[in-house]
């Protein structure tokens, strides 16, 4: 688990809003494990979504460097860059953002349409993902057909179809209670111990920050290392 | 699950939208087929029209007589290979209400100049000259009526009596002739002008026009600037002009009917660029959050904009090809009604109206669309997301 996945280098991010120039992270520096799950806390405004977004390519520091496994995905290309996020990354997000108008299976399905794989295979991962979390039986509802807990584990085969490195996840157990909560983040620490994915949880609940092996406190832009589990 | 099938479905999500949108293409392309046909029939005889015949007018305007002297002189003009002419007769059966193109002819003549156009037996064409009372029948027109040769039939006028003050000429038909081509007009017939000259009213030296065929067709201006010199400044001027030129005159006549049915046109497609383009970028907007989804799961931002583009290009598709569907049934019950039949024989839904048809509709779908899929294109991600 000692391998380096990530590594911000004095990521400076700032955002104009109106006349006003509003600093994020200044000069800020982290390392991020293969393997590694880690939950990211702190109050709101602090920075914690707009982190995940530079990490998962969706957002671009002002300055500084965000190297994934030695490459900077800073200089890479729009198009390049959607790319890395399909072969990467799997989003996991607080509302699930499922699409409305398709099945379960054909929302896990989505990402593999940028893979060059036939039909029948495409039909194996999807059905392989949403037996891992346990949904077979409701591959072809509707998400208005599924209450919030399976919508979310719906969106978790999503993210995983790929075979991603890392999992990024927003808020994953904000929407759900806490029965539901409990099931989505054993299916997370899971996915971590069992399967090795990386997980980087943006969390305001201390619950679901638990099931991590390190938490980072995030607050006016700098990191202070919480708790570190065995 | 493909892309198409990913397109399809969010043009079907909201099947309101869809089916309001898709009345309105149905609409504007159902028009656009029908007057299409239309214009198409009413413009098949420019289009058919030789290229080395010329028709002899009066210069007043057409419906004026011109001296049959006027044949002779005109066959002496150089660059002249044939000459014949013909009288409009406006024909109906005795008792029936079906009106339809009538001309009394030169029998010896009409034929060779008109070698092109239409296809006639020898048997039937001896016989046909043999006779003075003899008419030669269209094949569509012997279809309507069930004419067979040797069938006498009465026709009657909408313009002309007879000397003894009846206005039934009493005929036979001595011949059934084909259009040349498959969209050339049979629905009419011709008679001897001997015939009718000599017993209708209005005195026996004039002919209606001249229809002459050139040595070549470049030669068609020098031919006709030496006609109409020659009865320059005659109680009888003539205008001379190429077939095709004649007829889209004639056309003209009623009214610019590509005009008109550019303009209604147009006005329909301008109207559903206004609704289908707003209605579209509704919708986009509406998924705003779902197509940041879309790029966040590594759908580039062409990939987004070819997503969003579809979606019009198929709603327009969808809308265009019912339209043209609706188009042809009205177009085939249109051919059968009679009247229509007569008046405008070649009215059918072609494969250039098709094609042009499905060239707007792939434009139209471009042209709502392509606002949409550029915002959709450049669409932020973060703020993507964040809308609620």
């Amino acid at each position: 688990m000692s391998e380096v996945l990530f590594e911000l280098r004095n990521v400076h991010k700032e955002f104009i809003k109106g006349k006003e120039k509003i600093t994020i992270f200044d000069d800020l520096s982290l390392t991020l494990k293969k393997g590694d799950f880690i939950a990211i806390m702190g109050p709101s405004g602090s920075g914690k979504t707009t982190l995940l977004n530079m990490l998962g390519g969706v957002d671009r520091p002002t300055r500084g460097q965000i190297l994934f496994n030695g490459g900077d995905t800073t200089r890479l290309s729009e198009g390049q860059l959607a790319q890395w996020r399909a072969d990467h990354v799997g989003f996991i997000f607080q509302f699930y953002n499922l699409m409305s108008m398709l099945s379960a299976e054909r929302n896990v399905e989505l990402p593999l349409l940028l893979k060059k794989l036939s039909k029948s295979d495409r039909k194996k991962h999807v059905a392989a993902a949403l037996a891992l979390v346990g949904l077979q039986d409701r591959a072809g509802h509707q998400p208005k057909e599924l209450s919030g807990g399976q919508q979310q584990r719906v969106a978790i085969a999503r993210a995983i179809v790929t075979d991603p490195d890392i999992l990024l996840c927003d808020e994953p157990t904000g929407d759900l209670d806490r029965n539901t909560a409990t099931q989505i983040m054993e299916m997370l620490q899971s996915l971590n111990r069992e399967f090795n994915k990386t997980i980087i949880m943006v969390t305001h609940d201390p619950e679901a920050a638990k099931y991590s092996r390190r938490q980072l406190h995030l607050d006016k832009g700098q990191f202070t290392d919480l708790e570190t589990a065995a | 699950m493909s892309d198409f099938y990913l397109v399809w479905k969010n043009i079907s999500r909201n099947k309101l939208r869809l089916i309001l949108n898709t009345f309105a293409i149905v609409i504007a392309f159902l028009l656009f087929g029908v007057l299409g046909a239309i214009n198409n029939a009413f413009n098949a005889g420019v289009e058919l029209s030789a290229d080395n015949r010329l028709v002899v007018v009066n210069k007043i305007n057409f419906t004026q007589p011109l001296p049959i002297s006027y044949v002779a002189k005109i066959a002496a003009v150089e660059g002249v290979k044939a000459v014949t002419h013909a009288n409009w007769f406006g024909a109906y059966v005795e008792g029936s209400k079906v009106f339809f193109a009538g001309m009394a002819v030169d029998p010896e003549t009409y034929l060779d100049v008109y070698a092109d156009f239409m296809s006639v037996s020898d048997t039937h064409r001896q016989a046909w000259q043999r006779n003075r009372q003899g008419v030669l029948v269209g094949e569509k027109l012997a279809q309507t009526f069930g004419w067979k040769i040797g069938d006498r039939i009465p026709i009657s006028s909408n313009i002309f009596s007879k000397t003894d003050g009846t206005h039934v000429w009493d005929m036979v038909v001595e011949g059934i002739f084909t259009g040349a081509e498959a969209q050339i007009d049979t629905n009419f017939l011709l008679f001897h002008y001997k015939y009718f000259i000599e017993t209708q009213t209005f005195g026996s030296d004039w002919v209606g026009w001249m229809v002459i065929t050139t040595d070549d067709s470049n030669l068609n201006d020098q031919v006709a600037n030496a006609i109409d010199e020659q009865f320059a400044n005659s109680a009888h001027e003539t205008e001379t002009s190429s077939e095709k030129q004649f007829n889209k005159s004639f056309l003209e006549q009623i009214g610019s009917i590509g005009f008109i049915i550019t303009s209604v046109v147009a006005a329909a497609f301008f109207t559903l660029l206004l609704i289908v383009g707003n209605s579209m970028a509704l919708a986009i907007r509406e998924r705003t959050r779902e197509i940041g989804v879309l790029k966040t799961l590594g759908f580039s931002a062409h990939h987004v904009f070819r997503l969003v583009l579809s979606e019009s290009v198929l709603l327009a598709v969808i809308g265009g090809v019912l339209g043209l569907l609706l188009a042809n049934m009205i177009v085939n019950g249109l051919g059968q009604v009679p009247q229509i039949k007569n008046m405008l024989p070649s009215l059918v839904l072609n494969g250039d109206i098709l094609l042009t048809a499905f060239l707007y509709m792939v434009a139209l779908g471009l042209v709502t669309g392509v606002i949409p899929a550029y915002r959709a294109m450049q669409l932020n991600i973060v703020e993507a997301l964040s809308r609620k």
